[in-house]
């Protein structure tokens, strides 16, 4: 059975017993998909799945805690929920995971800078080849090209949590040296060349929190210190050092939380590449503490708990 | 009634144009900022200049900055009486320098269309933002190629519409067609780089009636219909999948909510007005520590109300919003303004 018919099939099944059910649908043009919700029957049939299905659903979960709704999950996506699980912030009776092994999303931002997308009459999947329909003409990408960069480092295709899997699990191809390339790329910068390239970068950003409010982990929401009036933490100003301080706030507020979904990225309508930000914490965080977030429902992340002895920080060696 | 001068502009002598217009104007230009965006910047020699498509942000900034200084102030302590404090205040100026904006789209200028109507045609005349408007002028593109999320002719405007705009350029073979608008449009046009245009009228007047960008969204009695599904669950039902963020607003060019705050560093501050967003939470939070607008469903509301129902019944019908589908476009989950209208006609 196909994908889709088996996650219809499965939605079908468990519709009564819950509010709704998140999955995707086709958006205001055949390059873009949007969040669905499922309430009725009749709603199914506007599902769809493929590699436009782009956004991470599970930053939905904690705005629907207290009631019990279904959610549709790819490999990166499940890794959210056991994080947002592992922090109570979300009820494991309180969700119905419908995993879909997945072999990668698109990054629209990579399209784009491929081909003009202003005016795209039509998409379609051709093998391992995407084809846009433009009035200038048809234009073949390999979808190797322009998947999201987390796609290209993924090792969990298949969820690792869910009440439903749509097909077979799949396990990863990707070789896993690849996941902090682009970080690394960076760190080999001299300290004054990286602050060159973050104020080049960071420049467009105009402080509007799409960052933020996509982040699935990001749930302070309507009480984040970036814009709390009292106390007045952070000027409102929107000088490239109050850019830094939000970017820099919200990274390490993720240490050891973020799921390296993508969706700070994804969301910036200025395409800065903030994920590296959040992706270098990571990073110190697999080397200080050995932990990637989101991968075991059963240990606690290490900024939750600590030991008096931290093998990997050398304290007495200071 | 200004006559309409013309005269045609080759591409190739922009940038030496508005190289020589630098001299005597702040000149603001859609520059390629990186791979996928396009920014209005001021005009520097061998940056790239972008004239073919819509920029990623509108040109609001320009005539209305994200942060705007309003006065400057520092507490000095008398040495001799400590618990003495004088301050001193410092208003920051009011009068604008003379600026240019060069290859806006008719969204852009609509925008500050819908921007006069609240900022400097009274009761309460904003000094900042006037005399900004006043002293630029705003050369216009029309648009050839409307794009998937363009409703512009939807709201009352058009890809080739001249409302707002000092100078309009039409896009013919190897330049454009220039024509003034207005007196300022009329001076830019004494440049050299103008020149006679008189056997590319003709292929002008082709191209814009080669322009065409069908109305597809029917607005009538949109603004009674939002106030009839003012306190239904329609709101939440709409912004069920919206995130709250301030995307859709900070990249409008019809949005001017904006905050006022005291930044303090020590002993002195500086005041600012920046830009607000009703998408956020904060935006009607009262000192009392009641708001409003709770939930996204009332800030949306607000949004989508403020746009289509309440600036068309307070501002003899002009719409609040100029069509350009930046807010569709951005919104990392592509809410769709129009299919929430078109929803809302067909609600219940």
């Amino acid at each position: 059975m196909e994908i889709l018919d088996k996650l219809k099939e499965d939605i079908r099944g468990e519709l009564e017993g819950v509010s709704l059910v998140i999955g995707w649908e086709r958006g205001y043009d055949s390059l873009h998909t949007t969040p669905l919700f499922i309430r009725c029957p009749e709603d199914i049939d506007r599902l769809i799945w493929n590699p436009l299905c782009v956004h991470n659903l599970a930053s939905y979960l904690p705005w629907f805690k207290g009631r019990r709704v279904g959610i549709l999950v790819k490999g990166c996506d499940s890794r959210t929920v056991i994080q947002l699980l592992q922090e109570r912030l979300i009820q494991r009776e309180e969700v119905v995971i419908f995993g879909i092994p997945c072999q990668g999303v698109v990054d629209l931002a990579k399209i784009r800078a491929r081909v003009d997308c202003s005016q795209v009459r039509g998409v379609s999947f051709k093998g391992d080849k995407i084809a846009i329909e433009t009035p200038q003409g048809q234009r073949e990408l390999p979808l190797e090209e322009i998947l999201a960069t987390k796609c290209i480092s993924c090792q969990y295709p298949t969820p690792l949590i869910y009440d439903h899997l749509a097909g077979e699990a799949i396990s990863s191809h990707r070789p896993p040296g690849l996941l902090f390339a682009e970080v690394e790329k960076i760190e080999k910068l001299d300290p004054k060349e990286r602050f060159a390239y973050w104020q080049q970068e960071l420049q467009r950003c105009i402080r509007c929190y799409a960052c933020r409010n996509a982040c699935p982990l990001c749930v302070c929401q309507d009480f984040c210190a970036a814009d709390a009036r009292d106390p007045h933490w952070l000027s409102q100003k929107t000088g490239i050092g109050e850019k830094f301080m939000w970017q820099i706030l919200h990274a390490i507020h993720l240490a050891g939380r973020c799921t390296d979904c993508g969706e700070c990225e994804r969301a910036c309508p200025m395409d800065i590449p903030i994920q590296r930000i959040r992706k270098k914490i990571n990073k110190e965080i697999k080397e200080l503490f050995g932990y990637e977030a989101g991968v075991n429902l059963e240990v606690t992340p290490p900024l939750y708990t600590f030991q008096v002895e931290e093998p990997a920080i050398k304290e007495r060696e200071w | 009634m200004v006559t309409p001068e013309v005269r045609f502009l080759a591409a190739e002598k922009i940038p030496t144009l508005l190289k020589r217009l630098g001299e005597r104007y702040r000149v603001f230009a859609p520059v390629k900022v990186s791979e996928t965006t396009v920014l209005f910047q001021e005009y520097r020699e061998g940056v790239q200049i972008v004239l073919d498509r819509q920029t990623t942000a509108p040109a609001k900034e320009i005539i209305f900055p994200q942060t705007e200084r309003l006065l400057s102030y520092t507490y000095r302590k008398d040495p001799e009486d400590p618990q003495k404090i004088e301050l001193q205040v410092e208003e920051a100026p009011q009068s604008a320098p003379r600026t240019i904006i060069f290859g806006a789209r008719p969204c852009d200028a609509r925008g500050f269309r819908v921007f006069d109507s609240v900022f400097t045609a009274g009761p309460y005349e904003d000094p900042y933002y006037s005399s900004r408007r006043q002293q630029t002028t705003i050369v216009t593109i029309f648009c050839t190629q409307p794009q998937n999320t363009c409703f512009c002719t939807s709201v009352g405007t058009g890809p080739t519409d001249t409302e707002g705009s000092d100078l309009v350029l039409t896009p013919i073979t190897e330049g454009y067609l220039a024509e003034a608008i207005t007196e300022k449009g009329k001076e830019l046009l004494q440049d050299e780089a103008f020149v006679s245009a008189q056997e590319r009228v003709e292929e002008a007047q082709r191209a814009k009636e080669g322009i065409k960008l069908e109305s597809e969204l029917d607005l009538e009695g949109i603004p009674q219909r939002l106030m009839e599904l003012f306190s239904t669950d329609f709101w939440e039902r709409v912004s069920a999948k919206c995130i709250s963020c301030g995307a859709c607003t900070y990249l409008c060019p019809t949005c001017y909510c904006f905050n006022i705050t005291d930044e303090a560093a020590g002993l002195e501050g500086e005041r600012v007005r920046t830009w607000d967003s009703c998408m956020f939470y904060q935006y009607t939070l009262e000192a009392s520590g009641h708001n409003p607008r709770p939930t996204k469903a009332e800030r949306y509301r607000n949004r989508v109300g403020h746009k289509f129902s309440y600036h068309p019944i307070n501002y003899e019908g002009m719409i609040g919003c100029c069509g350009c589908g930046r807010c569709i476009k951005s919104c990392p989950v592509s809410l769709d303004i129009r299919q929430v209208l078109r929803e809302a006609k067909a609600y219940g």
